[in-house]
């Protein structure tokens, strides 16, 4: 390994990259569109549900509720119907994802019994929706009927009943506000870099057969390795940058609190980096095309660490093969690591499994890639 | 080096190379001398490039040996590299490089010292017309002066043999005049060099020559050793119509090969004072009254084709 040939390398290949704005900007601006795409576009808190009420009854105790349900900010456009066959209708339609109906007599059971039945109906083809919309609607109609029985006691003149029942209040920690957004940016900012590091090096060596410049290369006495390091180390730099911009816009833009320690962040960084551009690498000398190659390098990460890494679905979640599949998406590591020390703070020794499971990732993929390239037209 | 200063530069010895069902070599032997200019000559998939680039270690053979003055080209490849410049057919320097900045690449691959690099390149450029070219892109020369920055690069680590696979194809005349200029420079500086054509008159400028067809060296000789080897005389035939006298030549007593060659039809006879007057007079019997026979000297393309027939040969 030669000193002088990794540099001259490694410099050939970024006056390479510099004098090819187009992909340079490419490898620069795709984080950032990703970042706002899917920082933006991906958000597991449903706010604005469409719901509709069908108010049979009209009474006060009624309108309450429905005011209720208009006021809070999960549900907005509430409509209130009068008939059986808006109802059918708004539900054929789509657009109400659920109807409320508050029957004829609620108030008078209401008033007897101290609890009144109310139908709600939703629409369940999106059942993960639906099902925080429920979770939404019950919450409000819990709020009313808090309320109600409140008043209901004091109009009784009995004291609101407090004995026997468990008073259970939860506190979240880590993410108080239950914000979905801190939980999915620092998964986010992983799938840019497994998506663009892998992008990066994949179009590396097969660009120098593509254009007719290996034959050439490999008749000089440089090596394998020094012709992988120079390779990547440019687009080490790269992906580095793309990282602290992501890693920024994470905290800074989408205020994703930030606990840990930047050190620890920047090394997992670094190695996830190594990982990733490896694989691109590794991708590249295998397809001799730049096409074939960036293409199996898309289809290659995007399932994998959209769908594998928990970024978004849970990982403990999923059966057991596929949680077993999962340990091989190297940016399931990346992710654990990213919202621990964002959200808890985390130190490496917390996160020593994942830290090291990364590690070793990068060791395997570089040395598989230092072994890959052959200097050989065969 | 301990090898005798006799020594062939380059001995391959049985070289065999198959691309799945296709031998493209089936076993070339060759020898070449130091500070000679070898060509390989032969038309299209007759192995030359693949002969190139297993003598240039990019490539492995099949079988065969490869000996590049006591090195062991098939079994040690990065021992050889230090010791010859390949360049191939194909253009294979970095088009979005400037021309000072390929050359610098190359130096440092081959670990060239600074000053010697400097100075060097500044020679070879001066030599190759190019150095007002030096911050130039690569990418924005014209053929000519891509296939002479081919060879600065080649050779900016003074290697001791130079292999060229078809250098010159798509190069201008003028070009290749200049570029065979620095090639006599080299060889008589001590490069040994080996180079590929497809071009005849090319291959006359070459010391000696080995005449491939089909994977296999059918002859090896001088240019003026091969011509003298062609068996019979050669006669051209200018008419009004090459075409016909071609035509009307066919199996006529003592024609050992014709070739169309633009206005005129060479025809390699056994005996030119006996064919000619029967030449002649077999013309004139088919309508061409114009024909007129000068005996000529032999090109290597007429060796080729007397070696090979003119449809092999094309």
């Amino acid at each position: 390994m030669s000193p002088r040939r990794l540099f001259a390398m490694a410099f050939k290949e970024m006056l390479q990259i510099w004098r090819d704005p187009h992909s340079l900007a490419i490898a620069l601006l795709m984080p950032m569109m990703q970042m706002v795409l899917l920082g933006y576009g991906i958000s597991l808190d449903i706010r604005g549900v469409p719901l509709c009420i069908y108010d049979q009854e009209r009474s006060q105790t009624s309108r309450a509720l429905v005011q209720r349900f208009v006021a809070s900010d999960w549900f907005t456009g509430v409509r209130v119907l009068d008939s059986d066959r808006a109802v059918r209708e708004v539900m054929d339609n789509g657009d109400c994802a659920g109807v409320v109906t508050i029957p004829v007599d609620f108030s008078r059971v209401f008033t007897t019994t101290g609890s009144g039945p109310v139908q709600a109906v939703f629409d369940a083809t999106d059942s993960n929706t639906t099902n925080i919309a429920i979770g939404y609607a019950q919450g409000v109609v819990a709020l009313t009927t808090a309320d109600f029985e409140m008043r209901w006691a004091q109009a009784h003149g009995l004291l609101p009943r407090t004995v026997g029942a468990v008073d259970f209040q939860p506190r979240v920690w880590f993410n108080e506000g239950l914000e979905s957004s801190y939980f999915i940016i620092p998964g986010v900012v992983a799938v840019i870099l497994a998506l663009v590091g892998a992008q990066l090096t994949s179009l590396t060596i097969s660009r120098e057969w593509e254009r007719g410049t290996m034959e050439q290369l490999i008749s000089t006495p440089v090596t394998a390795l020094e012709v992988m390091l120079g390779k990547i180390v440019p687009y080490f730099l790269i992906g580095l940058f793309d990282a602290i911009f992501c890693l920024l816009a994470a905290i800074f833009w989408f205020h994703v609190p930030f606990r840990g320690s930047i050190v620890l962040l920047a090394l997992t960084t670094a190695l996830f980096t190594v990982v990733v551009l490896g694989i691109g690498y590794l991708l590249s000398v295998r397809i001799r095309s730049q096409l074939g190659a960036s293409q199996i390098a898309l289809i290659l990460t995007l399932l994998p660490t959209t769908m594998l890494s928990g970024y978004t679905f849970p990982i403990d979640q999923m059966p057991a093969p596929i949680r077993a599949v999962s340990l091989l998406v190297y940016a399931r590591y990346y992710v654990t690591i990213l919202r621990a020390v964002f959200l808890k703070g985390s130190s490496a020794l917390d996160l020593l499994g994942p830290i090291l499971a990364l590690a070793l990732y990068a060791l395997a993929i570089v040395w598989i890639a230092a072994r890959a390239f052959r200097k050989s037209l065969d | 080096m301990t090898v005798p200063p006799d020594d062939p530069a380059i001995r391959a010895q049985g070289l065999v190379r198959s691309f799945g069902p296709v031998q493209a070599v089936r076993g070339v032997s060759l020898e070449v001398r130091r500070g000679e200019i070898f060509g390989l000559v032969g038309p299209d998939g007759a192995g030359k490039t693949t002969i190139m680039r297993m003598l240039a270690g990019v490539l492995r053979p099949d079988a065969g040996e490869i000996d590049l003055g006591g090195i062991d080209v098939v079994a040690e490849p990065e021992r050889a590299r230090a010791e010859l410049s390949y360049m191939p057919q194909r253009f294979g320097l970095y088009e979005d490089l400037t021309v000072g900045e390929n050359i610098f690449f190359y130096g440092e691959l081959f670990r060239v010292p600074h000053a010697q690099r400097r100075a060097r390149s500044g020679q070879l450029l001066e030599a190759a017309g190019l150095a007002p070219f030096r911050r130039r892109l690569a990418g924005q020369l014209s053929g000519g002066m891509k296939q002479k920055l081919g060879l600065v690069c080649a050779l900016i680590h003074t290697p001791r043999v130079l292999l060229l696979d078809e250098p010159t194809t798509g190069v201008d005349p003028v070009s290749r005049r200049e570029f065979w200029a620095i090639l006599y420079d080299l060889r008589d500086s001590g490069v040994t060099i080996l180079l590929s054509t497809a071009y005849m008159d090319e291959a006359e400028r070459c010391s000696r020559l080995a005449l491939l067809h089909a994977g296999l060296v059918r002859t090896c000789d001088t240019p003026s050793g091969l011509k003298r080897a062609m068996a019979g005389a050669l006669v051209a035939v200018v008419a009004g119509d090459p075409r016909a006298v071609h035509a009307a030549l066919a199996g006529a007593p003592g024609v050992l090969g014709r070739l169309l060659m633009g206005d005129r039809v060479h025809v390699r006879v056994d005996d030119s004072d006996r064919r000619v007057p029967e030449l002649r007079a077999l013309l004139a019997g088919r309508g061409i009254a114009d024909a007129a026979f000068t005996a000529i000297e032999p090109g290597i393309e007429d060796v080729f084709v007397a070696l090979l027939g003119p449809e092999e040969a094309a």
